[in-house]
């Protein structure tokens, strides 16, 4: 009777998670959706508590509400430019969360395969259920929580370093031990074989040598990837720890496990999917680290970038009739979006017509300049995907580049050479006036020379974005 | 340095220098400014208004190239200016030294360097001095001006109660700078506008100013101005033939024409021919631009307005900057002004003339005792040749539908592909696997086709919150360690207990994190 509870407990929290992820199709719907996630977390987590095989129920509470008020405070204090940290993190809990729970269902496995059937019949909880299983099902188990406890220690230190490298704390440059990528198939290799290893003996030490061979791999995967490439890992990581928790729901055999563990699997398979996309190149070639072979020299950029000052760039606005502002990360690193709230907000009110146009690959999140504007008080309704607005651009007066680089960059298009090439890329330079604010005169994270800078129709603001708008707002009139 | 200014003694010329805001620029710089008394009157700058800027008033040119180490000029120097240089001292103005030799001869024989505005070399790095185009723009915008004052009509057409009004035809040769800024100003007073150019890569700019681009039915290869740093060079015959016959076809309807047709170091190409201004209509105006080089039409009299036997306006000026003192004097001082700021690359007041820069060693045509006029090509081009573009081939109707089916079929037979593999693998799986584990895999495997047909619609801009939100939900194994904790040994409910911790700060974290996030989105 509490058994058929806890199920349907089950069922109705599976239905809630998929309308919450469902429930994100439109900004709306969404604040809706995220109370669905709540409800079902809740239920999932009630059933459990009151179900089979729980104990310690009131330790479990007390922990759950100790971790709760962590969670509270990160989720108050945190700023909008953290939260490609934040998420970072946060999959890194969920990693390890999964290598403990692997462990424990190691170490519980082993003591019920010691023990006699009469002692057996007397188990309760979690143990029981492990004692109900013949010899296929414990050596299926046995692969389940050996790949439960690999891909979790993988997006463990995996996170652990994107989140170092998001949060400045890590050189985010990419940067691998000698023996590249051999290092990473060596230990691949050798966790295969504690596999075959530890399906055949059941021993502690092949699982512990997988670990620490996981977690080295993890390592040594992002260690080897640039920043600009980590809304792809972060995707990544995302669907990882979802794959970590359905392995885990299968030892378990806990089908709420597996089917949330593949909804955020998959999840994390598609933004990776889309991040690649937007930049023309392979997942495999992101992971990897470097960009695609180039088949020749890239074009010479010739001509000069001319700068302009506070006062220009006021007046081609106060004469424009039509402007859009692409965001990139660099306006996230001057923490700008207030100003350019602020600087839409007179625009607009004089007027004008404002968008944004997004590019899925700015910043180092997916969605993360969406979230930036919309903590700043800019409406969703004008901030545009960029195959929205591309077609646009002809037709606009002035465009602002803030803080972009490589999302912008014509060669793209024109240069056949260059090592973007094939990206697709919003076309800025077709708009009549185009302004780049930018620290300096640098190349960016990849290095790749962007033409746009030298075009004919394009100025430079050079300084730190959102002092160079401060210092822009006064002279909107 | 002292940098000064004298008034212009050609006949007629009202433009000065040096003005009141360049003054200011230039001693940012490092350098004093010296200026002739009223030499900026006829232009509108008074000498209170140059005192105040902090320019020193002297009251003749004599004390004026005594005092001067840089001369700041419009026109090139006549004779008696020539001999008031000394050894050491820099001339800025235009010069034309090709035309001009005995000129320079004579500079360079007081030992002046002197400089040709006119001689910047045609680079973008260069564009802030370019003062041929400065005053290019000027003559382009008052030669419209010049032509609306001949023009007995409106520009614009008009319904008015009175009755209707046609606009202006007006047809633009040349689409240099000075045509651009026609066209520009005559499609701003509502006039329709054509425009011509032996170049049909500028068609495009001429479309985005606002005219039309007359296009010749023309099928031999046409050059592209890229070889000559931008400039037209000679057509051949045909070319040229073509055009007049267009021109010809043309003429009759136009009401205004401007002729800005120049190739540098030749004569004008005679462009709108004697019968073209016969058939035009009474009361038509043509102004050539091209007047000081003999003129695009044969019947232009330089410096002077005439009117044909069949009431056509021809006016032939050649001082349309001068005509707009004020605004050429303004632009032409913050050209030399950029020149300056080049020459005294320290800002400190000194002049570094620095002959390996390709702008400066462009302009300069006696320095050091020496004549250095021509210069060698600049190293660096002046625009890049547009590579030849080749047209995506049409597709017939026949083809495309031949490729649709045949990326459907490929599609379909992908798609079969991927079912057959999976069902096999399954199949295989199946074999081995206990039936308890079958039953997890259907759940695992609908659950991984749910999440791809829900994930597909999510807004891009909601990919951070649903990172967010799967962050949280992925806590769910939260579960796993709830299921275990209360069994067995200290180690298991210690690992537990840490794992229990650690998916609530993420549950936590993870879904108010989600709801802050989508609260700030909103309309507007």
């Amino acid at each position: 009777m509490e058994y058929g509870f806890t199920t349907a407990a089950y069922v109705v929290a599976a239905v809630l998670f998929i309308l919450s992820l469902g429930g994100l199709s439109g900004q709306e719907s969404a604040k809706r959706a995220v109370w669905y996630g709540i409800a079902g977390m809740a239920l999932a987590v009630l059933a459990t508590l009151m179900g089979p095989g729980s104990g310690l129920w009131l330790l479990s509470l007390i922990l759950i509400a100790g971790g709760g008020v962590i969670g509270y405070q990160l989720a108050t204090k945190v700023q909008m430019t953290q939260m490609p940290e934040l998420v970072a993190a946060m999959h890194s809990l969920v990693g390890l969360a999964a290598v403990f729970v692997g462990y424990i269902a190691h170490i519980e496995l082993n003591r019920v395969l010691g023990m006699m059937p009469t002692e057996r019949a007397a188990l309760e909880g979690f143990a029981a259920l492990l004692a109900h299983k013949t010899p296929v099902e414990i050596n299926i188990l046995r692969v389940e929580l050996f790949l439960g406890v690999f891909i979790g220690a993988v997006t463990f230190t995996g996170s652990v370093i994107a989140y170092g490298k998001l949060a400045g704390r890590v050189d985010s440059a990419a940067k691998k031990l000698p023996g590249g990528h051999m290092l990473n198939a060596g230990a691949a290799a050798l966790s295969l074989l504690c596999l075959i290893w530890y399906f055949n003996s059941g021993s502690f030490f092949p699982l512990f040598l997988m670990t620490l061979a996981a977690l080295f791999i993890g390592y040594h995967l992002i260690t080897g990837i640039g920043g600009a490439d980590m809304p792809v890992v972060v995707s990544m990581l995302n669907s990882y720890s979802g794959w970590a928790a359905a392995a885990i729901g299968f030892s378990l055999g806990n089908d709420l496990l597996i089917v949330v563990g593949a909804l955020v699997g998959s999840s994390g398979a598609i933004l990776s999917y889309i991040m690649c996309k937007a930049m023309n190149r392979s997942f495999v070639s992101v992971i990897l680290g470097g960009f695609g072979g180039t088949s020749g020299p890239a074009m010479a950029v010739e001509g000069e970038q001319i700068a302009i000052d506070a006062d220009g760039v006021a007046t081609a606005l106060n004469e424009a009739d039509s402007v859009i502002i692409i965001p990139g990360y660099g306006m996230a690193v001057a923490q700008a979006q207030q100003a350019v709230s602020q600087l839409v907000t007179k625009l607009r009110a004089k007027g004008k017509t404002v968008r944004f146009a997004i590019h899925p690959v700015a910043g180092r999140l997916p969605g993360h300049m969406n979230v930036l504007l919309a903590e700043a008080r800019v409406p969703y309704d004008i901030v545009m995907e960029m195959d929205e607005i591309n077609e646009d651009f002809p037709d606009t007066d002035v465009a602002i580049v803030i803080g972009s680089n490589d999302i912008v960059n014509p060669a793209a298009q024109d240069d056949p050479n260059s090592p973007i090439a094939g990206m697709p890329v919003l076309e800025v330079w077709k708009a009549k006036q185009v302004f780049v604010s930018k620290r300096g005169q640098g190349t960016g994270y990849s290095g790749i020379e962007n033409p746009l800078f030298y075009k004919d129709n394009t100025r430079m603001f050079y300084g730190d974005a959102k002092k160079s708008l401060e210092e822009l707002l006064p002279k909107i009139e | 340095m002292k940098i000064g200014a004298p008034k212009e003694t050609y006949q007629g010329e009202a433009r000065v220098a040096m003005t009141p805001a360049s003054a200011k620029d230039l001693q940012k710089l490092g350098h004093d400014c010296l200026i002739e008394t009223n030499a900026g009157m006829a232009a509108g700058f008074t000498d209170d208004a140059y005192r105040e800027a902090g320019v020193t008033v002297v009251d003749d040119a004599q004390t004026l190239f005594a005092g001067a180490d840089i001369v700041a000029k419009v026109r090139p120097p006549s004779d008696d200016e020539v001999k008031l240089l000394r050894e050491g001292q820099t001339l800025i103005s235009f010069f034309y030294p090709g035309q001009n030799e005995a000129l320079m001869n004579a500079a360079n024989a007081q030992g002046a360097t002197v400089i040709a505005m006119d001689m910047v070399p045609r680079i973008s790095r260069a564009q802030k001095m370019d003062a041929l185009s400065s005053m290019a723009n000027i003559a382009g915008y008052r030669a419209v001006i010049e032509a609306g004052a001949n023009f007995g009509r409106f520009f614009t057409g008009q319904v008015t109660a009175a009755g209707k009004v046609p606009p202006a035809k007006v047809l633009v040769v040349g689409a240099g700078v000075a045509g651009l800024a026609a066209i520009g100003t005559a499609t701003s007073l509502g006039a329709i506008t054509y425009a011509f150019d032996v170049r049909p890569e500028v068609a495009e700019q001429v479309e985005s100013m606002g005219a039309e681009f007359v296009f010749l039915d023309f099928e031999g290869e046409q050059t592209d101005g890229s070889s000559t740093g931008g400039y037209a060079s000679v057509s051949s015959p045909e070319f040229t033939a073509a055009q007049l016959k267009k021109f010809r076809e043309i003429a009759p309807d136009m009401d205004i024409v401007i002729t800005t047709a120049l190739i540098p170091g030749r004569d004008a190409p005679e462009l709108w021919t004697e019968d073209m201004v016969k058939s035009m209509k009474p009361g038509s105006v043509i102004v050539d631009l091209a007047a000081e080089r003999g003129g695009n039409c044969k019947l232009t009299v330089k410096d002077e307005k005439i009117v044909t036997d069949n009431g056509v306006t021809i006016v032939g000026y050649t001082d349309f900057p001068s005509r707009m003192a004020t605004q050429a004097s303004l632009l032409y001082a913050t050209n030399i002004r950029h020149m300056m700021t080049d020459l005294t690359p320290a800002k400190d007041g000194v002049v570094n003339h620095n002959m390996d820069d390709d702008v400066i060693r462009g302009a300069t045509a006696t320095h050091g005792g020496e004549v250095t006029f021509p210069p060698p090509k600049p190293k660096v081009a002046a625009i890049a040749a547009a590579p030849k573009k080749e047209k995506p081939k049409e597709l017939t109707p026949e083809q495309r539908r031949s490729t649709e089916i045949a990326a459907f079929r490929k599609e379909t037979q992908t798609q079969v592909g991927l079912i057959a593999v999976g069902a096999v693998i399954l199949l295989a799986i199946g074999l081995v696997a206990p039936a308890s584990f079958m039953q997890h895999f259907i759940v695992f495997v609908l659950s991984v086709f749910i999440g791809f047909q829900v994930i597909w619609g999510v807004a891009h801009s909601l990919h951070t919150p649903l990172m967010a939100v799967t962050n949280a939900i992925s806590s769910i194994i939260i579960l796993g360690a709830l299921v275990q904790i209360g069994s067995g040994s200290f180690l298991v409910i210690l690992l537990a207990a840490l794992a229990v911790f650690m998916t609530g700060i993420n549950i936590f974290g993870g879904f108010l994190v989600t709801r802050r996030m989508l609260a700030m989105f909103q309309k507007s």
